[in-house]
């Protein structure tokens, strides 16, 4: 589909601005996706009514659904159409890239309303809450945050039909960075 | 207060199809406190940084986002915009203290 190719020409358009130092960066990311990509396959079984499904999510999971659904509204969270492009391992914890996509129409009856990311192990996990509209063209952003040690991320999109959908990421940190 | 605001903003130099979307870059100087941090002397550094940067557009808002104090110093933040005409988009910064900052892109459609 055409956003696969659009989203890379943006890449090598970024590349070319910020030289040589950001080739390597961009390039781990690029390695990094397909893994990411089946690993989002597996619980996506989630368009069938949930008749009484409850979540079978590890002990700490718990306390982020809880979350999610106070930020976002109730419902399963479908694995799938977001893309956290992150390396899995971060050189420098104050400044982690986080470049996110969600793969979606953004049409006036059918497009993401809400991107939330969190850091599960931050006192604090709601680092950044993202708004669009269908004028927005394309519900993907780009930012960059503090981590002081090792965390699952999670990148939760809403539509504005109420429909979640996810990626989670466990990334570390070589040297954390929430000290300066 | 050296080191804060300085907003950039920049958009695609090339003229735009109608209906492309349009990838905008911004950036600004703020230390982004999270209020966690103690200073040298273990007095708490109190919070300030970043609470949110809008986005308007032929006179909408297209994007918004929402910050704790966990996004980095000096933040960058990107994201697109659904081309339609020429004009500019707006961004502003909102922080903690109270203080604005703003700064715009014109793109262009052909």
């Amino acid at each position: 589909m055409s956003i696969q190719s659009e989203s890379a020409l943006t890449r090598r358009k970024f590349l070319g601005a910020m030289g040589a130092t950001g080739v390597v960066c961009v390039t781990a990311g690029l390695v990094a996706m397909p893994s990411l990509g089946q690993a989002a396959d597996a619980p996506a079984a989630a368009d069938a009514p949930a008749a009484a499904a409850p979540a079978p999510a590890p002990a700490a999971a718990v306390n982020m659904d809880e979350i999610i659904a106070k930020d976002l509204g109730p419902g399963k969270v479908a694995l799938e159409k977001v893309k956290i492009d992150t390396p899995p391992k971060a050189e420098n914890g104050a400044l982690v890239r986080m470049p996110i996509a969600v793969d979606h129409p953004m049409e006036a009856d059918n497009y993401i309303s809400h991107l939330a990311i969190y850091v599960d192990d931050n006192p604090k996990p709601l680092v950044g809450m993202f708004e669009f509209t269908p004028a927005s063209g394309k519900a993907e952003v780009e930012m960059r945050i503090k981590m002081a040690k090792a965390s699952q991320v999670r990148a939760i999109a809403k539509s504005n039909k109420g429909n979640l959908y996810g990626a989670i990421l466990k990334i570390e940190v070589a040297e954390g960075g929430c000290a300066g | 207060m050296a080191d804060i605001g300085e907003p950039k903003v920049r958009g695609p130099e090339k003229p735009l199809k109608k209906g492309e979307a349009a990838l905008i870059k911004t950036l600004i100087k703020h230390p982004m406190e999270s209020g966690l941090r103690k200073s040298a002397e273990g007095e708490p550094i109190p919070a300030h940084y970043i609470e949110t940067v809008t986005a308007e557009y032929g006179g909408a808002t297209v994007a918004k986002a929402t910050w704790s104090g966990a996004v980095s110093k000096n933040p960058f933040f990107s994201f697109y915009v659904k081309a339609d005409k020429s004009g500019p988009v707006s961004v502003t910064w909102k922080d903690t203290k109270g203080q604005e900052w703003k700064e715009k892109v014109e793109i262009k459609v052909e």
